[in-house]
């Protein structure tokens, strides 16, 4: 307390002493400004005000040049709602989804516990391998299965003939489309999924697991019981991830169904909106079609975050 | 070891015992390995068959591969496949957009990126955490739901049909994961560092340029990696915005070449593998920091 007794400069000295502070301030700011400005201004000009011009254009009823005038209130959705080709790629999208949730996380979880820890021999080699179709562009990987569904010589088509079985019209059959192009999403994007739980795998330790093994239980009680609950936060997080992404696809279908085909049933959200506001220059209704496509993901988005996300995040410090 | 331990303290007839024990656990543990690695086997090989398929078919001649999309060149490997497309002007000028568009994705985004997430992580001031709220909301963003107006916007900025005009939107779209990655690796580094540098007479840039930058170079690294990946592989966006084909990225280019030769399979399995080959040795290259990119650093080994 005494301590505050003693002062080297008197108080008289204070303006100075508030100048330098208001320089130092005026510093600050300056700097901030120039961290800070020039990424902001990139994402408002390029992400942020693009994305909510969407939902002011899907009221009008725009061709895209000029300003939008022809203001048609909701319209746009009537016409999305009542249009079947919009209900076909609306649930083909959920397909993907669902599919993706059933089908690409539990092969993925089961990869990542054979390849993600113990002494197996190419361990590496075969994650590695498991993982590289991720680094492919996606028309690369659409052409390369474009091949493989070719009708009569396609690689897939030579397999089933060679084990006598029906051929199938992979991407000729309309209600067959969409589980061909499920098939070339999980080929493509498991590996990344493997990875995650392979990271995952390495925050659970290795001694609760042996610890329930030491008191009788088997390799499912362990698994089940042990290392799937350590790993929520990361299985949480997949499961994030796959939804999301799931309603994100657009190179992989667009060029697998050259648009849809065949008989628009192989449209998802986003071809959809390609085919039918973009190319037809139909901008108000396909700025519907992305307000209905962002609202699903940030609805979705919101709820996971506030419900199950919420007690991964309160674990972690995120300042 | 355990084992060793008990063979010298129990009884013979026990030991034969445990010696059977082990034995028949050495066998199971030897059958669970190979079941693992049959596992692992059939899904390698799913996940190659497409991939060969692709590769063996530049190799041989469209009717080959017609007659059997499976097979090794047996009858001679036709190069013509290759020289055809890297002797013609078109692969070249594609290449060279290709670059451009990765060069400068990549290095608009690691600077701003690493300017904001200094700012978020280490500068303290008012509205910090509303603006890096706002930023964060970009993750929600897919590149697909802005098309439409970010389309419009760059044709009010004069920017289609010019590579900015795609460079520009995807470094913006890369900004929030770029952020939030860098931003958690800066918060890391201990404070003390600060505190030393700034008695040392570091100004808080002078700290952010030589002592923080510096020792970010894995997170930097691994940024830089997935926005390689990304600008690569882009082909929505430059597909809007760049009309003249002489603008156009490779994604682009094996479209258009698919388009011209279409009857060409070999020809187009011939682009396909070239478009393959530098993004298997880019990913052995660096596949450890794309791993530690996609998992924010937890894998190792």
């Amino acid at each position: 307390m005494s301590a505050t007794n003693f002062r080297v400069l008197p108080r008289t000295s204070s303006p100075p002493r508030d100048h330098t502070i208001l320089r130092r301030n005026i510093n600050k700011a300056l700097m901030l400004v120039l961290l800070i400005a020039p990424g902001m201004i990139l994402f408002l000009t390029f992400v942020l005000i693009p994305v909510v011009q969407s939902a002011r254009y899907s009221v009008y009823d725009w061709n895209g040049f000029g300003q939008p005038e022809d203001y048609v209130g909701l319209d746009n959705y009537q016409r999305l709602y009542e249009h079947n080709v919009f209900r076909t790629a609306l649930s083909n999208s959920f397909k993907i989804m669902l599919l993706s949730l059933a089908v690409q996380l539990p092969i993925a979880m089961t990869l990542a516990l054979l390849v993600g820890r113990g002494s197996l021999p190419g361990r590496r080699f075969f994650r590695a391998l498991l993982f590289i179709p991720y680094v492919f562009s996606e028309v690369i990987v659409a052409i390369i299965w474009w091949y493989v569904y070719h009708p009569n010589d396609g690689l897939a088509t030579t397999i089933f003939s060679t084990f006598g079985l029906k051929p199938i019209e992979w991407l000729g059959d309309k209600n067959v489309v969409i589980y061909s192009i499920f098939l070339v999403l999980t080929w493509k994007y498991f590996g990344y999924y493997m990875i995650l739980y392979m990271a995952g795998l390495q925050g659970v330790p290795q001694d609760l697991e042996e610890a329930a093994r030491v008191d009788g239980a088997n390799w499912w009680q362990t698994l089940t019981r042990i290392t799937l609950p350590l790993m929520g936060p990361t299985i949480r997080l997949t499961i994030y991830l796959s939804v999301l992404g799931s309603f994100q696809q657009f190179v992989i279908v667009q060029t697998l169904t050259r648009g849809g085909n065949p008989f628009n049933s192989g449209h998802v959200l986003a071809t959809y909106l390609y085919k039918f506001g973009i190319q037809r220059f139909y901008m108000g209704y396909g700025s519907a079609v992305a307000v209905v496509l962002f609202l699903i993901t940030l609805i979705f988005s919101l709820g996971y975050q506030r419900i199950v996300l919420r007690q991964d995040f309160a674990q972690q410090d995120l300042g | 070891m355990s084992g060793a331990v008990n063979r010298t303290t129990m009884q013979s007839a026990t030991l034969e015992q445990s010696l059977v024990l082990e034995r028949r656990a050495r066998l199971n543990r030897r059958l669970i390995v190979a079941g693992k690695l049959l596992i692992l086997v059939i899904l390698s090989a799913v996940i190659m068959g497409p991939v060969l398929t692709a590769f063996l078919g530049s190799l041989r001649t469209t009717g080959q591969f017609l007659s059997r999309p499976f097979g090794l060149p047996t009858a001679g490997i036709h190069w013509e496949n290759y020289t055809n497309i890297l002797t013609g002007k078109a692969f070249w000028t594609a290449a060279q957009n290709s670059l451009i568009i990765t060069v400068g994705v990549a290095t608009i985004n690691i600077t701003l990126a690493s300017m904001m997430a200094f700012a978020f992580s280490r500068v303290r001031f008012l509205g910090r955490s509303l603006l890096f709220n706002i930023l964060s909301l970009g993750l929600l963003f897919p590149l697909v739901i802005a098309l439409l107006p970010l389309f419009i916007q760059l044709r009010n900025l004069g920017l289609t049909n010019s590579l900015w005009g795609v460079i520009l939107p995807l470094a913006a779209f890369g900004l929030p994961g770029s952020v939030v990655i860098l931003r958690s690796f800066f918060m890391a580094v201990p404070g003390e560092l600060e505190d030393a540098s700034y008695i040392d007479g570091c100004t808080t840039l002078g700290f952010f340029r030589h002592i923080l930058l510096p020792i970010s170079r894995p997170a930097l690294t691994a940024v830089v990696t997935m926005q390689i990946v990304v600008a690569w592989n882009e082909y929505f966006l430059p597909l809007l915005v760049l009309t003249n084909d002489k603008k156009w990225p490779l994604p682009l280019g094996i479209m258009q070449f698919m388009g011209q030769y279409g009857w060409d399979y070999a020809g187009i399995m011939a682009y396909v593998t070239l478009l393959i080959i530098p993004a298997v040795i880019f990913y052995i290259v660096t596949e450890k920091y794309i791993v530690t990119g996609l998992t924010g650093g937890e894998l190792k080994g």
